[in-house]
């Protein structure tokens, strides 16, 4: 009777390996990015703030009508983040210094390992290997996960639709360009080319050179060059990067990797707690008969 | 109820009424009351009064968020995408229903029947938790109809949130069969209890293993925002043992607190089992609780060593950390010691509510209240969230007490003689309880048609 009870235990947590072998740990060493993919490099030197980007974006992704026009200049008073209705925002900082203002496009920056991908609970997103990263909004069940997960504060949630809300950010003008080797809309539009767009190694070379050719126009680091892994949008800065509003504390690995830990634990329980516990069972179930447990000595077990 | 028990109304507790007859499922659904006697006793409660307030407003906003949207019923921030729905709702109950697989696990893996009085409170605890998280979860969910996604649709098996909704909807199942035992009874279909005692061990050993691992993963979830939870309360390698082992207290000292609650209330519902033992297994549970909070303060404090974070402790944050880490586990451990070591049960029953009070604390702060640290504001969550969490709890209080009030957890079903053989041999052999005064005792003194 009991050794029945034994194998529907082992039976019960072999079928629950089998569900589980899908919770496999996402074990390969670090990926640093297709190949082939495209990035794009803004250099905040050449930014005068003029917001056509934004204006580009919102026209080329069907975008609602901001609440003031792409004109208005008062929207660098605060410190604004890409939401559902804009995928991406200039942001100026350091206004009152004398080199200043310095000015910073937001969006998504497109990283070799996503977090937001690697948190998505029904596989919403794709990294392509034109290095774009888009996403499925026909399986967004609306978790918000992948908020959470963004180091960079980028995807919005359409928090206004009731029937069909979805997570939304910049997908590299993916489905309407980049597939066709155009440029981003943003970067088409830009009258200060202070955004290039190429080969995320070509755009590494030519960071470089233009810090080593004008050292002095420039601190001498690429952002998101190594940033998490490494991201297919890469800065410029004339200073420090943590002064214009960068997160410079997120270190150079990817957010799977704090992940991993946990991940890797989960095949070990699910394969010897069955036994383990079964087993303990068999053991206390000898003194079942004379068991007359001392509540005083015995421990909650758990 | 206790002033119509004092007028002859005999209790509910066998399928018979006192004139021999089988009741109704309404006769066990009214408590054996007549409709406006129900009433009667409904409408004399306080607590319903109360509860009717919370519902009537409420209800209709609950409603509202679905007919117009997350904006309008929730804080709808980009930089807090979880809210009270989640940071409370999910990531607070389901700690504290982590009762069900420790008492499970103590009654039927290592035998200790001692505790059984309060195995089936413990189940019951654990299945309402969970499902009312799953009610939160699916109240914050953008498009809930779309549940079942990660299961049937869409796979993302390298996301953390997978395993917690694989595991948190296995682990349901597995509670309900757990819990079925006690409807089995009440509502006269022995063959059904039959089945599933013979799967129980089965039943508590995936229970074991699927609380492990979502418990952990709740907590796991966080190290996708290593930047955004505050260090003290962010672990890359500890999270999920830190989520995990205070699970442990929060669900032993839940039982303690909801038993504590349901003695006082409802009295009339527990049986002398119940009553005589209460002292005893409330003394076992909340030693069990107090290994369980040594163990989580001295891992944490593991976990700041580790990553050398004490610096933070100096600071505005490291005061809220340490009024949750003292108020919410240091305190509670040594009332809990001093209680369980002088019997004084109502400084252990302080202590066991304190620590719920800090599990919550903990798992609110990592979600909600230090979220976000290096960002400006900080986000109030707006009046509708709030009443829309309140109704929600408010109706897992509805059904806790429902439920309390008629399945056979704080008492014992009786059987007609003819049925008892058959049922009794299979999960409590006579030798047995024989072997056990106390419970035999009481089980004796109340029973009348033995």
């Amino acid at each position: 009777m009991k050794r029945r009870n034994f194998l529907k235990a082992c039976l019960i947590g072999g079928t629950t390996i089998a569900l589980g072998k899908t919770n496999k740990g996402w074990a390969a060493g670090s990926f640093e990015g297709y190949p082939e993919a495209m990035g794009v490099l803004v250099d905040t030197t050449r930014c005068i703030g003029c917001r056509s980007c934004e204006a580009a974006c919102n026209k080329e992704q069907n975008l609602p009508e901001p609440d003031t026009s792409f004109n208005d200049n008062s929207v660098f008073q605060e410190d604004r983040r890409p939401t559902a209705k804009a995928y991406t925002v200039v942001n100026a900082y350091q206004k009152n210094q004398p080199g200043g203002p310095v000015y910073r496009k937001v969006q998504c920056n497109h990283c070799n390992e996503p977090a937001c991908l690697t948190s998505c609970f029904v596989n919403a997103y794709t990294k392509t290997k034109e290095g774009a990263v888009i996403y499925n909004p026909d399986v967004c069940v609306g978790c918000r996960n992948c908020m959470i997960a963004c180091p960079f504060n980028v995807p919005g949630y359409d928090y206004e639709s009731v029937t069909n809300p979805v997570v939304k950010k910049c997908i590299l003008c993916y489905d309407t360009r980049l597939k066709v080797g155009k440029p981003p809309a943003c970067v088409e539009i830009c009258p200060q080319e202070a955004l290039t767009f190429g080969h995320r190694a070509d755009l590494i070379k030519v960071a470089h050179e233009r810090i080593r050719a004008n050292p002095e126009r420039y601190v001498d680091h690429v952002y998101g060059e190594k940033e998490l892994g490494g991201t297919s949008w890469l800065y410029l800065a004339p200073t420090d990067f943590d002064k214009i509003g960068f997160d410079t504390t997120l270190g150079n690995d990817p957010i799977i990797s704090n992940v991993k830990d946990f991940l890797g634990m989960v095949p070990m329980v699910l394969s010897i707690w069955p036994a383990l516990f079964s087993g303990i069972h068999l053991l206390s179930k000898h003194d079942a008969e004379g068991h007359g447990h001392d509540t005083e000595n015995t421990e909650e077990d758990r | 109820m206790k002033k119509m028990i004092q007028h002859g109304l005999a209790v509910v507790d066998s399928p018979y009424n006192e004139s021999g007859a089988k009741r109704t499922i309404m006769d066990k659904l009214l408590l054996g009351l007549t409709p406006s006697q129900y009433l009667l006793q409904a409408f004399r409660n306080p607590l319903n009064w109360i509860l009717a307030a919370i519902f009537a407003i409420g209800i209709p906003i609950l409603l509202g968020r679905f007919v117009f949207g997350l904006a309008w019923a929730t804080s709808g921030s980009n930089d807090y995408p979880w809210g009270l729905f989640l940071g409370f709702g999910l990531f607070a109950m389901v700690p504290l229903s982590s009762s069900g697989f420790q008492l499970g696990t103590a009654c039927e893996i290592f035998g200790r029947h001692d505790l059984e009085p309060i195995e089936r409170l413990a189940l019951l605890n654990g299945l309402l938790g969970y499902f009312f998280a799953v009610v939160y979860l699916l109240a914050d969910l953008g498009q809930p109809w779309r549940l079942p996604y990660p299961m049937v649709v869409s796979f993302g098996p390298a996301a953390v949130l997978f395993l917690v909704a694989w595991h948190v909807a296995t682990y349901l199942s597995v509670q309900v069969a757990e819990v079925s035992t006690a409807f089995f009874e009440w509502i006269g279909f022995p063959a059904g209890k039959r089945g599933v005692r013979r799967i129980t061990l089965g039943l508590t050993v995936s229970g074991i293993i699927l609380s492990t691992l979502h418990q952990g993963a709740l907590g796991a979830l966080f190290t996708y925002a290593p930047g955004k939870v505050h260090p003290l309360w962010y672990s890359s390698s500890f999270q999920w043992l830190h989520f995990f082992v205070s699970s442990l207290p929060g669900g032993l000292c839940m039982v303690i607190g909801v038993s504590t609650i349901a003695a006082k209330t409802m009295t009339w519902r527990t049986d002398g089992r119940f009553q005589k033992n209460l002292d005893r297994i409330t003394v076992s549970l909340a030693k069990g609780a107090c290994m369980g909070i040594a163990t989580y303060i001295t891992i944490k404090l593991i976990g700041i060593a580790h990553d050398n974070k004490w610096s933070y402790l100096d600071s505005g944050w490291g005061q809220w950390f340490m009024l949750e880490i003292i108020m919410g586990f240091m305190v509670p451990l040594t009332l809990m010691t001093y209680g369980v070591h002088t019997r004084k049960m109502a400084i252990v029953r302080l202590g066991a509510f304190m620590t719920v009070f800090g599990v919550v604390l903990n798992r609110v702060n990592t979600a909600i209240i230090t979220f976000n640290w290096k960002l400006p504001h900080r986000e109030i969550p707006p009046w509708r969230e709030v009443v829309i969490s309140l109704a929600i709890f408010a109706i897992y209080i509805v059904v806790y007490r429902f439920i309390l009030y008629r399945l056979p957890i704080l008492y014992r079903w009786r059987l007609q003689e003819q049925e008892a053989p058959v049922t009794e041999a299979v999960h409590a052999p006579a030798a047995r309880r024989e072997s056990a005064p106390v419970p035999v005792a009481s089980y004796s003194n109340m029973t009348e048609l033995d």
